[in-house]
């Protein structure tokens, strides 16, 4: 067990695990912060996602052993109100439908509309492909994420 | 207006009100509830509920709760099912909370997720619940105002009397009503006077889903709760034999490792109950990430299993499920499947004479097709929380059929039905998975052997490696033309592992003079269960994809060849009991013509068209497939959807995009297959499921409008899907599919 100083949404969280604990299970298990998915544990299906840095990761395979100073951004911090462009597009078109997936894909699309504010169908899937919805939400996702990206609000 | 006895649920509106006394009731899971409620939403909390009958209170700021009897697992009940109660009670939807219910059989009636027949079995309580409650406000008004009630009129939450000018919120008459008798007699709506039916509501969980907040039975976390996880054979056909415990055991954070009977003499008692891998290892521990590590360490050997065989209750017909001894492949399974099919199966109808109009035929084709076994894969792992003391359960978690666990989840524990307490989480997926309760009940037992609560949770691996499967399917159809191109005779043979997907009745039945339907069964120890859309999910592609074939050597437009057929039914039809309608049928098919442009030319277009019926609504689709870098690519998609009146046509619109997107994916890539008993894919490196890139590029969805009462949404647009796409394939590289997944190297079957 070691002791973990953590950057998480603009706070300074303390935790005391094991060094290999994955930041998934952090977040869900010590701190409660359960809006961040356990889908596969492999990296495969992006239900896990948050940022680091502002970089969409699986956050099932990083240790908090080597998360350091490194600033994550989780579902519940993307915006204080909820209110994200891609939140607020995801409830336009009403994305969801079991929703477990959903938090993973924002974080993926917010991340994506961070590094291209213009995405074109291809960037869209390339990105988005590692984010499994289960339930078939593909069409709806791909609507929001151009809703999102012709918002203008996007900072 | 309608007027209805107050029959459906009486006793549970009367047994409340009584409840409720003095008529002022706290809502009971109110406060469980407010926990997640938005900031908004706490803005909008009243000071009182009064409790109108089982689904509804009324706040006295005129705030209505209303309880979504029904397991959330993505149909967007939860949303659609208070619509339809709200509808009758004229309650402005924008003052609408809407609360997850308990299970509780004395107020509500089939809480079940499954068969897509929520709203469909809901629609007439629901119905009466919004109708009783606002009769009852505006008796409650008549009697302050002095005034009749007939002439007394409600919209958007107010009750009014115009001739006095009387007016008031719900809110106002809340206390008055909770305290009257419940009425013998309602008025219900005439359909064309709904005003929040038809409509599209968004999910009222969407803010929720989108900040991430804690909605799923996996989020479940409570002071001084453990971690539990499983340790189950690695193979179909084996057993626990003994076990390493001591060396786990003293990893950090463990606390407990030992085996366990998941269901002991007399405890299974429904379809729900079906499960194999009956006595499995669990590992209890502090936090998941250590009870994972244990998982992984710990050494267990494992031994053949005998033959099993027990017995369970299938709605009032006893199942035997077998469990033959063995380690099985899948070489075996496709090679057992294929050869039965040479042999005539078991005739389960037979019309005029099929082998007599096979010899007199002018052309016949026979074509097989095949299915793999499936996963659900549900996005959400199975999991369930427990708190199981010496007189009570609670039992927290993602499960498709409440009803039926609590029985036997009672039995189990040696607990009375009234001392074990089930509540819902919303479900991150289900598709069948979640109607066997197996989870819920290992949770209870480990939380009775720990004593603490505990949340069990499986990994993706031992999700994917523990059925219930959708069985492995094969069928054979036969079919015979005369010289005028006209189907003179119809043999479907249909078999599988260990149920065959059979639907004699349906189509082409009763459109063909001669028909004979025969099936065959393989025994097997894979276990399996429904999965969304259950037999429809493999033998609609199939025979959308022969009726295809047919079409072209009888030298006729794939839609004009199926719509004769429908005429024929319509005006002419064979044998008793078929089990569908041919104008509905014909209906979407002619819809999803006009709507796609069928009969217009399409540039670089492939396209493909199939129509099924089940769950009892009526699905006709066309797929469009363009080749991109030399591969076919699902371009676009039309639905049409005959599934009687449409309650929300947004969430209703998404769940056949869903659907499709599902039905696409399985036929194109899915596939779970054994070696010597053990499921060669356990997490989504191996099992590939639809990806973004590969979901179709658009949809359209188009409703035939109608009056009928609402019917299944939740399966009926899968099954087309998979013929649709066969045969836009084949139209794109003139290459036949019959095999699934149709994507894979090597073919799994056949
Ligand atoms: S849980 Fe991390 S990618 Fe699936
Ligand atoms: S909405 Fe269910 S997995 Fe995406």
């Amino acid at each position: 067990m070691a002791t973990y100083n953590l950057n998480i949404n603009g706070q300074s969280l303390s935790v005391d695990v094991d060094p290999s604990t994955p930041i998934l299970w952090v977040l869900r298990d010590h701190l409660g912060l359960v809006g961040t998915k356990f889908g596969c544990g492999i990296a495969q299906c992006g239900a896990c996602t948050i940022h680091i840095e502002g970089s969409a990761t699986r956050s099932c395979q990083i240790p908090v052993s080597s998360i350091g100073n490194n600033k994550i951004t989780t579902i519940e911090g993307l915006s204080e109100k909820g209110d994200h462009p891609v939140q607020q597009a995801w409830l336009e078109h009403d994305v969801p439908q079991c929703g477990y997936c959903q938090a993973g894909q924002i974080m993926t699309a917010a991340a994506l509309l961070n590094s291209n504010p213009s995405p074109t169908d291809e960037d869209i899937e390339a990105t988005m492909s590692g984010n499994i919805c289960r339930c078939g939400t593909y069409t709806r996702i791909k609507a929001a994420i151009k809703t999102a990206a012709n918002s203008g609000s996007l900072s | 207006m309608t007027l209805v006895r107050t029959t459906f649920g009486r006793r549970a509106f009367i047994k409340r009100v009584g409840l409720a006394g003095g008529g002022l009731v706290i809502g009971f899971s109110w406060l469980a509830a407010c926990k997640d409620a938005t900031p908004e939403e706490v803005v909008m909390m009243p000071d009182e509920w009064f409790e109108i009958n089982g689904f509804l209170k009324i706040g006295d700021n005129g705030m209505v709760t209303i309880m979504s009897p029904n397991p959330e697992i993505g149909q967007n009940v939860k949303t659609s099912m208070p619509m339809i109660v709200a509808e009758e009670l004229d309650a402005d939807w924008e003052k609408v909370f809407v609360e997850q219910a308990p299970l509780n059989t004395d107020l509500y009636t089939r809480q079940l997720a499954g068969g897509s027949q929520s709203i469909r079995q809901g629609w007439e309580s629901l119905r009466m619940a919004g109708a009783t409650a606002k009769h009852m406000l505006k008796q409650a008004a008549a009697n302050s105002w002095q005034v009749p009630m007939a002439e007394i009129t409600t919209a958007a939450g107010v009750i009014s009397h115009e001739a006095s000018g009387n007016s008031a919120h719900y809110g106002e008459m809340a206390s008055a009503a909770a305290q009257l008798e419940v009425p013998e007699e309602v008025e219900m709506k005439e359909n064309k006077d709904f005003s929040i039916i038809g409509t599209s509501r968004k999910n009222v969980d969407g803010k929720k889903i989108v900040t991430g907040k804690p909605l799923f039975g996996l989020d479940t976390y409570r002071e001084g709760m453990l971690v539990a996880m499983l340790v189950h054979p690695p193979a179909f056909g084996m057993r626990f034999k003994s076990m390493d415990a001591a060396s786990v055991k003293s990893m950090p954070g463990i606390s407990d490792v030992f085996t366990f009977d998941t269901y002991t003499e007399g405890t299974r008692m429904s379809f729900a109950d079906i499960a194999t891998f009956n006595t499995k290892v669990a590992i209890v521990g502090e936090s998941t990430w250590q009870v994972m590590q244990a998982k992984k360490a710990l050494n267990v050997e494992w031994e053949e299993a005998p033959d099993e065989a027990y017995d369970i209750d299938l709605f009032g017909r006893i199942l035997t499920t077998e469990y033959p001894s063995g380690k099985e492949n899948s070489d075996s399974h496709s090679l057992g499947m294929a050869e039965t099919a040479t042999r005539k199966g078991n005739v389960v109808r037979k019309d005029g004479n099929v082998d007599a109009a096979f010899k007199k035929a002018a052309k016949v084709l026979e074509r097989s097709y095949s299915c793999p076994f499936l996963a659900h894969n549900t996005l959400e792992p199975m999991n369930f929380y427990a708190n199981v003391t010496e007189d009570h359960a609670e039992l927290i978690g993602p499960i498709q059929t409440p009803e039926f666990m609590e029985k036997s989840v009672a039995a189990r524990l040696g607990l009375t039905l009234e001392q074990v307490d089930i509540q819902m989480t919303r479900m991150g997926g289900g598709f069948g998975r979640r109607l066997y309760g197996h989870f819920l009940t290992e949770a209870a037992v480990i939380s009775q052997t720990v004593k603490r609560p505990v949340k069990l949770v499986y990994t993706r691996e031992d999700d994917m490696t523990f059925g219930n499967y959708r069985p492995a399917y094969y069928v054979t159809y036969k079919a015979a033309l005369d010289e005028n191109n006209e189907m003179t005779a119809f043999l479907v043979r249909a078999g599988g592992i260990p149920e065959s997907p059979l639907f004699a009745n349906r189509f082409p039945a009763g459109a063909v003079e001669n028909y004979q339907a025969e099936e065959f069964t393989i025994k097997s120890n894979v276990s399996v269960g429904a999965w969304r859309a259950p037999r429809s999910n493999f033998i609609a592609g199939a025979e959308q994809s022969f009726l295809d074939e047919l079409a072209e050597m009888a030298g006729k437009d794939p839609i004009d060849f199926r719509l004769e057929l429908f005429d024929k039914a319509i005006n002419n039809p064979v044998g008793e009991n078929n089990d569908y309608e041919a104008e509905r049928y014909a209906g979407v098919l002619k819809l999803v013509r006009e709507k796609s442009g069928w009969n217009s030319q399409q540039n670089g277009k492939h396209r493909g068209v199939a129509a099924y019926y089940c769950h009892n609504s009526y699905v006709a689709q066309v797929l469009d497939i363009a080749m991109v870098n030399g591969q076919p690519r699902v371009d676009k998609v039309y639905s049409a959807v005959d599934c009687g009146i449409v309650v929300n046509p947004d969430a209703a619109t998404n769940m056949i995009e869903g659907g499709v997107v599902d039905g696409i994916g399985h036929a194109m890539y899915s596939a779970i297959t054994f070696k010597d008993g053990a499921p060669q894919a356990s997490n989504f490196d191996k099992y590939r499921l639809i990806r973004h890139g590969e979901a179709p590029r658009g949809q359209e969805v188009h409703f035939v409008k109608n009056d009928i009462d609402p019917t299944g949404l939740g399966e009926p647009p899968l099954p087309p899907v998979m013929g649709a796409l066969a045969n836009a394939l084949y139209k794109a590289n003139g290459k036949r599919y019959y095999h699934q997944p149709f994507m894979s190297n090597k073919p799994l079957l056949g």
